[in-house]
Formats: structure tokens, sequence, C-alpha cells
């Protein structure tokens, strides 16, 4: 009977003790990168709200989703950190939290710019069945032709002539000569200073309405869908230049 | 009192379980760590797949197996793998032309068979699948074939108790994932080896052909080896091999994935193993008998004027020349590989 007590008192004390040390290894985040997602000046809203495009062509965005990885912290001399990890970044009313990445890791020290990349790089296009952002069930994946779809933007515009009034736009391809992998690149305007006591807030702004235009327009009524790498790198080469910073917090 | 009542509670779990455990082990059915060992044989290049990231397991390889033979997988529940990749068939879909799928939907291409697929650089007949453990989504998702998602399955799975004890048994924890789902079909289609036919014996010189066999194995060399290339009986490459699209089917072939013109209705080459077992033929499964397939390659007649250069030197084959090759590729039989107890459907307990 004794002997049962004890192993009982055992369990209780594992009960305690383990949520307190896995608690105390857990590392605090440091910086955290925020995705504001807007079209033009506007605020994105699913379904309810009517944008216009460059050509005055209205239309509404149903679905926003997008993966960025290989961040990389550089510093003052030159040196940098780096992530090697993908993020699946979903304005989805159940998903709000990807637009914010709170990150553990970044060492101790002044950041004065962050480069990342738009899409998932060749090698993970080419590795099987992968895990968490990059596990196919997230659906942004083309099962007839293996790879990452980057970006998903749908909507409806009655300028389509496509089934539904349908803008479906998926973007992907990481071939040499269907390649939609972009590079960004955001120059910061105060440095991020990241010390024992010290996290940081970066604020990006991400603007959809740029995905429609700048090299090239997107006429609703001549491109509705895209959804092959194929013919995808017109509008890879308009979201390259999505990103910009709204701003800084430095907080201690 | 109380310790002696657990000691009969005690006798009691352990014999229903020795019980339980003795009705479950058919044999027949039962994969041992031999059972999964990869044995490459010697005469076969180095393998695209190597399971380096997807160590092969007993338990992993029988969940494979689970999941390949149960049509969890299909989103009304009553198409499998299986039901189109059938064993006696090296798992090809024998007298089908093109692959079923749920409600009867009808498919545009005919169903391959499994074997040596880690040798596979790329998989499906146009190639636009570039990995073996990502291969399975493609049937899973199109709406001709099971027509379910990757996020219904695993729902489904997660609420069956069957495969949460698979899943345990296989992975140490309870997770159930996409990439554990995908990797353990990937095992056990991995696993399907074919190098035991009377070809692959005569080759090693321990068994003879028979004169018009090995009349058929030169003529083979010297016409069909440029493509179908030994000892895997394919080269991994894609050929127009002249057939007159079936207008029906709106099916480009390799053209859809590269966009190119120049690949417009060019097909994988597919493997000759087990070929007496896969028919119908070719890409839309046009050709019955292995006859027929002979018949079009060994005459001008019928073929459309892209078809690869390789395939005029092919010339006109007569009669016996025929039948000579089509004796040689029954050869290709390897009946080892199509009775294999490991990849029997572990459901029928007929």
């Amino acid at each position: 009977m004794r002997k049962i007590k004890f192993y009982k008192i055992g369990i209780l004390a594992m009960n305690v003790l383990v949520p307190v040390f896995l608690f105390s290894q857990k590392s605090q985040t440091n910086v955290t990168i925020q995705f504001n997602h807007f079209v033009g000046e506007k605020l994105l809203t699913l379904d309810d709200s009517i944008y216009y495009n460059s050509l005055n062509q209205t239309f509404t965005i149903s679905k926003f989703n997008y993966y960025i990885g290989q961040l990389k912290f550089n510093r003052n001399d030159g040196s940098s950190y780096f992530i090697d990890n993908y993020y699946l970044i979903s304005e989805d009313e159940e998903k709000q939290s990807s637009k914010s990445i709170p990150l553990t890791t970044i060492p101790e020290g002044e950041y004065i710019s962050l480069e990342f990349i738009i899409g998932v790089d060749s090698a993970r296009n080419c590795s099987g069945a992968q895990s968490s952002a990059l596990d196919p069930i997230n659906a942004m994946f083309w099962t007839w032709n293996t790879g990452y779809i980057f970006m998903k933007l749908e909507g409806k515009s009655k300028f389509s002539p496509a089934p539904g009034t349908i803008l479906e736009y998926h973007i992907g391809g990481y071939k040499q000569v269907e390649n939609c992998i972009k590079k960004v690149k955001i120059p910061f305007n105060q440095s991020v200073k990241i010390g024992k006591n010290n996290s940081a807030q970066i604020q990006l702004k991400v603007d959809v309405a740029e995905i429609l235009k700048n090299p090239t327009t997107i006429d609703f009524s001549e491109i509705p869908v895209v959804n092959n790498p194929l013919n995808a790198t017109v509008i890879a080469a308009n979201y390259a230049d999505i990103f910009q910073l709204i701003e800084i917090k430095n907080e201690k | 009192m109380k310790s002696k009542a657990g000691f009969f509670f005690f006798l009691f779990l352990i014999c229903t379980a020795f019980v339980s455990y003795v009705h479950d082990a058919n044999p027949y059915f039962i994969i041992t760590k031999k059972d999964v060992k990869l044995r490459l044989p010697k005469n076969f290049p180095t393998p695209f797949y190597t399971f380096k990231n997807n160590k092969l397991k007993p338990e992993i390889f029988l969940l494979g197996r689970e999941l390949f033979y149960d049509e969890i997988l299909s989103k009304d529940n009553t198409v499998s793998c299986a039901s189109c990749h059938e064993r006696i068939a090296a798992f090809a879909h024998i007298d089908h032309t093109l692959s079923h799928g749920i409600y009867g939907r009808i498919g545009n291409r005919n169903v391959p068979a499994l074997q040596n697929l880690i040798w596979n650089k790329s998989f499906m007949f146009d190639g636009g699948v570039n990995h073996l453990e990502i291969q399975p989504i493609s049937p899973i998702t199109n709406p001709k074939e099971m027509d379910e998602t990757l996020e219904g399955i695993v729902i489904k799975l997660k609420k069956s108790s069957k495969y949460k004890g698979l899943f345990f048994k296989a992975y140490k924890d309870s997770l159930i994932s996409s990439e554990r789902m995908l990797k353990s079909i990937t095992q056990f289609v991995g696993l399907m080896i074919s190098n035991n036919s009377r070809y692959d014996k005569y080759i090693a010189g321990k068994e003879k052909f028979t004169i018009e066999e090995e009349k058929g194995l030169q003529l083979f060399r010297s016409k069909c080896v440029s493509c179908h290339t030994e000892p895997l009986f394919t080269d991994n490459t894609f050929k127009n091999n002249g057939l007159i699209p079936d207008s029906s089917l709106n099916d480009i072939g390799r053209g859809l994935i590269s966009g190119k013109k120049e690949d417009y209705y060019s097909y994988k080459v597919p493997s000759l193993r087990n070929i007496e077992r896969t028919y119908p033929y070719m890409h839309d499964g046009r050709f019955k008998k292995l006859k027929d397939v002979l018949n079009y390659y060994g005459s001008k007649e019928n073929h459309t004027t892209n078809q690869h250069p390789e395939m005029n030197k092919i010339g006109e084959l007569s009669f016996e020349e025929k039948q000579n090759i089509i004796l040689f590729l029954q050869t290709l039989t390897d009946k080892e590989f199509l009775t294999d107890r490991r990849f029997a459907n572990p459901n029928f307990k007929g």
C-alpha cells in the first residue's frame, strides 16, 4: 500500500514539475513581424468591400494567402542572421494569427534591414511530403504539376468572363523558366535593437493592389484566371514589390 | 484479498491479449523487419528514392498497406488505391482502358503498373509529379478519381480508432498527419520491386530461354531497347510514339507540364516489366493485346508525322518477329512479385 501511495505522489510531482520545466525552457519572443493587408490605402476586408483596379474595374477579394520564407536580418557590419523556415500568411477569419510572425531566436544586436523571399525555394518543392506551413494539406499545392502555390488571390469581378465571374490567381513555379520566387528587401528607417530586455515589432504593409499592376496591369476581362506555373510569371513580377515598411517599434 | 483479485484480473488481461494476438496472427499478413529490408537488385542503377528521410519499419509499412487498401481515401469511401491498382496486374488496372473514379467517373489515362517506383524520376504519364511521396495526392484529389482532400482524409483518420492505433504503433505518438500518411503509403509502394522474372534469371545465368525467346530478345535489343532500356525497361523519358490523339480526351501529355510545343503528345516511356498482365496498353488503353501493340509499332500505318525519330528504327516487323518479341516480353512476368504476400490485401479473409 505504501508503495502505491509513493507512486501517486511521484505522478503528482511530475504533473507540477514538467510544465514548470517546459515553461522555463520556452524562450521569449524578441521580434514580431506583423503583416497588414491593404488594397491601396484601404485595409483589406474579404468579400464585402468593393475595390477598383487601375483600369477602374470593380472587384471583391475572397481569399488572400501567400508563402514567405528564408528570413534574413542584416546587421550594419554586413553580417546577418538567417532563419531557414517558411510561413503561410493568410487573410482568413480563422487564421488571423498567421499575419503575425513571432520570432524567439534573434540574437542580441542591431539590425538595419530584413530580407525574405515570396514563395518556396526549389529544394523544398522537390522534397516530398512535408509538415507545418509546407504541409500540402494547406491546399497551397499543385497536385498535377508538383509545386507549391506561392500566392492565392481569389475574388469576383463583373468584368471577368470566367464562369461565375470569378477572379482566381494561383501563382507559383520554381523551375527556371517559370520562376515565381521573388526576393524582398525591407530597409529599416531606424535600426531594430535586440537585447536582453529589448524586443521589437516590425509593421509591414502588404498592398494587394500592387499584385494587379506594375509592371503589368491586369485587365480582368483578359486575365481572370491564372492557375498554371507556365503563365504565372507576369503576376509574380507584379508581386515582387507589395511589401513596405510601416514602422519599427523598439520595446523595452 | 484485494491483491489476489488484482492478480486474477492481471492474468485475465494477459490471456485475452494472448488470444487476440494469436487470432490476428495470420502469418500470411505478418510483416517482419526482414520483410521491409530494402534489397536493391545488383544490376539495377542507383534509385532516385532512398528512404533516407522515411526509414523503413514494419509498422509503417503495415499502415501504408492498410491505407492503400482502404476506400477511406476517397470522398464517398467507395474507391481505394487498390481499386485501380490490382496486385494480379502488377498494380495496374486489368482490362480497363482508362482510370475509374467515384460515382462511375472515368479519368483521362490508363492506370500504370506500380513497380520499381523508387527508380522513377517523375510520376504520371506526363511526369507532372516530382516525388514518390507526393504521388498519392494526385489520384486522391483528382475529381475524376478519388475526389477527396488531404484535410478530409486526415479528419476521417483521426476519427478512426483503428487508424489511431496503427499511427501510434508506426510513429510512437498519436499525431495523424498528411506527411505521415503519405510516407507510410510510400513505404508500401516503394518496396514493390520486380526483379525475379524469367528474364532476370536468364540474365543471372540461372535459366535458359527457348530459341524463340532468344530471338525475341535479340530483336528487342535491336529495335526497342533505346527507349525501353534494360534492366528497368524504361529510360525515364517522354516520347511521342506517333499515336493519333484521341480527340475525346483532349490530352496533350507532357506538353501540359512543360508548355513546349515539341512535348505535345509525348508520354512517359512505361516499363515493360509484367507487361503480359498490364493490358490494355498505351497511355489511353487503346490496344487490348500485345499483338495489337506490335502490329502498330511494326507498321507505318496510323502514325502521326511528329513521332519520335527513334520510332523509325523499328521498321516493318514480320509475323514471326512479332511473335518472338511477344514471347520474349512474356519472360518479363515476375510471378514472385505478383504473388508476394507482403502486398496482399490484409482485409481479405476469404
